[in-house]
C-alpha cells in the first residue's frame, strides 16, 4: 500500500540533500508546514551560488559595459562577455555571436518574429505551431498575422498530449516559412520529439524555432546536434535571475536579419544622416543590458553543469514516475497530459474539485503549485476544461515532498470532497 | 489562514449543491462573465419586474468559491431592487476586501459565509465575479464583464 516503501529506489545518484542545502529559500515554513515547491515549471529557485554572484558583482565589479577605458567597466565588461561563452558552451553554439541577450523566452520570440519574420515573409506565407504552444509562442506570430497578413497553422495534439507528426507532414508545404515549436509542453510536460519535426522542415527548406524554456532546465539541449535555426530560453527557469533570457540563432539568419530595437550599445557610429550598426551579437542588444542577468545565468550554468544534466534529467525522471505512480493511486485523480516520454511535469483534476480550490489548500498545507491555463488555453480548450493543477519537479525536489503532495491531495478531499 | 475560515459549511454545501442554478427561460436580461485567471465563467440570468428582480438564475463553471458566492446571491438578491441590489453588493464588496469593514451581519445573511475570502487575497476575485456579473446583467450590458 505504501509505494514510497515499496517503489525501487533511486538508481540515480544525486546527493539531493547537499544540493538542498544550497537552496536557501528552501528551508522555511509556510503556513506552518515545511514548505514543497512544485512549481518549477513557473520560476526555478536559486542556489547560494547565483545569489552570491550577483551580489558580489553589484558589490565589486558593477560599472556600465562596453564603453569605460576604466577597471570597473573592464571587469564587468570581461564577466558579461565571459557569461556568453558560457551559455555559448552550455548550448554548444558554434560562436558567442550566436548568443544573444534578451529578457527571456518570450522576448526571443518576438525578437524572431519582428527581425527575421516580419521583413522577409509575404501575405499568405504560412508559420506552423502546435496546440500545445505556449502563449509566448502563439501570440508574437498573431501579431504578424495582423502586421502582414501572414497565416498561422496548427498542428492538433492527441489525447496524450502529443503534437501529431502525421498532420504535421501534411500542414508543412510550399507556403511554410517557419515552423515553431515547444521542445517541452509546459502545461502538459510533452517531450516533443523535436529532432524527426526538424528533419522535416529541413526537407522542405523551413527554418526551425524552438521554445525551450521548459527543456533546457531538464535536458542536455545541443543546438547544433538539434539542427534547429532558432532556440529560445529563459533564465529563471533554470536557477537564474528573472527578466534575462538567450535568444540563439544561426549566425548567417541573424547576420541578415535588421536590428529591432534602437539605441546604445547596437551602434559603431551614430550621425544625424547615417549610422552604422554594431556588429552580432549586440547589434541585437541596444540600451545597457542585464549585466548581473548575464553573471547570474553563467552562475547557474556552472552549477547545473556540476552537477551535470544527464544525472539531472535522470534523476527527475525517476521523480516523475514515483509522483504518476503515487498521484494516480489518490481517488477521482486523472492526469492531463500522459504522453510517454515526458518532463517532470504532472498537470491533474481532481475530480469534482476546481484546480483553484486545490491550490489554495495545498498551499495551506505548504505545498506549492500551480493553478490554472499555464498560459496555454488553447491545451485547456482541446482537453474541454478550464484549468488543471499542476505540479513540476527540479533535481532538489524528493519522494517525500511528493508523498506530502499526496497526502494534501488527500486532505483537499476531505476539506472539499 | 484557518481553511475552515474560508470553506465553511455553508460554502461548501452551495458549491456542492448549488441553488437557482441554471439556464433561465425567458430572461429579461442576463450577461456572461469571466475570470481569465483561473478559468471561471458564469451566465447570470435575471427577470425583472419594475425595479424589482423576480427571479434569478446561474449557470457555469468555477472554483468552489465562485459557485457558491453565486448559488448565494440568487437567495439574497431575488425579490429585492436595484438599488437594494447596489447596497448589498457594497456591502458584500466591503466583506470581502475590508478587515475593519463594518457591515452589519443581519443584512447579509448566509452572504456573512463569505467573510473568510478576505484572508486569502487570491480568491477575492472568484467571490466577487457573480456580483459583476449580475451588475453587468442589470446595466443590460452587450460585452462580457472580466475580473481583469
Amino acid at each position: 500500500m505504501n509505494a514510497a516503501v515499496t517503489a525501487p529506489r533511486s538508481a540515480t545518484t544525486l546527493d539531493v540533500a547537499a544540493i538542498r542545502r544550497d537552496f536557501p529559500i528552501l528551508h522555511q515554513a509556510v503556513n506552518g508546514k515545511p514548505l514543497v515547491y512544485l512549481d518549477n515549471a513557473a520560476s526555478s529557485q536559486r542556489p547560494k551560488s547565483v545569489i552570491e554572484a550577483i551580489s558580489r558583482y553589484y558589490e565589486h565589479d558593477h560599472a556600465n559595459v562596453h564603453r569605460g577605458v576604466h577597471t570597473l567597466s573592464q571587469r564587468a565588461t570581461d564577466a558579461y562577455e565571459g557569461a556568453r561563452e558560457t551559455i555559448r558552451r552550455f548550448i554548444n553554439a558554434r560562436d558567442t555571436k550566436e548568443i544573444v541577450f534578451v529578457r527571456g523566452t518570450t522576448e526571443a520570440v518576438n525578437l524572431v518574429a519582428q527581425s527575421f519574420a516580419r521583413p522577409r515573409f509575404q501575405p499568405g506565407d504560412e508559420i506552423l505551431i502546435s496546440a500545445l504552444e505556449h502563449h509566448a509562442n502563439i501570440v508574437p506570430w498573431q501579431l504578424l498575422r495582423e502586421q502582414i497578413g501572414a497565416v498561422l497553422k496548427v498542428i492538433p495534439i492527441n489525447e496524450q498530449g502529443e503534437v501529431d507528426f502525421i498532420e504535421f507532414q501534411k500542414l508543412i508545404g510550399p507556403r511554410t516559412r517557419l515552423l515553431a515549436l515547444a521542445h517541452v509542453s509546459n502545461a502538459l510536460g510533452t517531450i516533443v520529439p523535436v529532432e524527426k519535426f526538424i528533419k522535416v522542415a529541413r526537407q522542405h527548406g523551413v527554418p526551425v524555432l524552438l521554445d525551450g524554456a521548459q527543456a533546457i532546465p531538464h535536458t542536455p539541449v545541443d543546438v547544433q546536434a538539434l539542427g534547429c535555426d532558432f532556440y529560445c530560453f529563459s533564465s529563471h527557469k533554470m536557477l537564474g535571475p528573472t527578466g534575462m533570457g538567450v535568444l540563439y540563432g544561426k549566425r548567417e539568419l541573424l547576420e541578415a536579419m535588421p536590428p529591432w530595437q534602437g539605441g546604445g550599445d547596437m551602434i559603431l557610429s551614430v550621425s544625424f544622416e547615417k549610422t552604422t550598426f554594431n556588429q552580432l551579437p549586440w547589434k541585437f542588444e541596444a540600451g545597457t543590458p542585464h549585466i548581473a542577468g548575464a553573471i547570474g545565468l553563467a552562475t547557474a550554468i556552472d552549477y547545473l553543469e556540476k552537477i551535470g544534466m544527464d544525472r539531472i534529467a535522470a534523476y527527475e525522471h525517476e521523480l516523475l514516475e514515483y509522483a504518476t505512480e503515487r498521484l494516480s493511486q489518490v481517488p477521482g485523480l486523472r492526469i492531463v497530459g500522459t504522453a510517454p516520454d515526458k518532463a517532470a511535469v504532472v498537470s491533474f483534476m481532481l475530480d469534482g474539485i476546481h484546480p483553484h480550490d486545490i491550490g489554495t489548500i495545498l498551499d495551506t498545507e505548504g505545498v506549492a503549485i500551480r493553478t490554472g491555463h499555464h498560459c496555454a488555453m488553447p491545451v485547456m480548450e482541446f482537453f474541454k476544461i478550464p484549468a488543471t493543477a499542476r505540479a513540476s519537479m527540479s533535481f532538489y525536489n524528493t519522494r517525500e515532498e511528493i508523498d506530502r503532495l499526496v497526502a494534501a491531495l488527500e486532505h483537499t478531499r476531505q476539506v472539499l470532497g | 489562514m484557518d481553511l475552515k475560515d474560508l470553506y465553511r459549511d455553508v460554502i461548501v454545501d452551495h458549491n456542492r449543491h448549488p441553488r437557482n442554478f441554471g439556464k433561465l427561460e425567458p430572461a429579461d436580461v442576463h450577461a456572461d462573465g469571466h475570470n481569465p485567471l483561473c478559468g471561471d465563467r458564469l451566465t447570470v440570468y435575471a427577470n425583472l419586474k419594475g425595479e424589482h428582480i423576480t427571479d434569478v438564475k446561474f449557470e457555469g463553471t468555477g472554483c468552489a468559491i465562485s459557485v457558491a458566492s453565486a448559488s448565494l446571491l440568487t437567495e439574497a438578491v431575488k425579490g429585492k431592487t436595484r438599488s437594494e441590489v447596489k447596497e448589498l453588493f457594497d456591502d458584500v464588496h466591503a466583506l470581502l476586501t475590508q478587515h475593519d469593514a463594518s457591515v452589519d451581519p443581519a443584512r447579509l445573511g448566509k452572504l456573512a459565509a463569505l467573510s473568510g475570502v478576505r484572508e486569502f487575497p487570491a480568491r477575492v476575485k472568484c467571490a466577487s465575479l457573480c456580483w459583476h456579473t449580475l451588475n453587468a446583467a442589470l446595466e443590460r450590458a452587450a460585452e462580457p464583464v472580466t475580473t481583469e
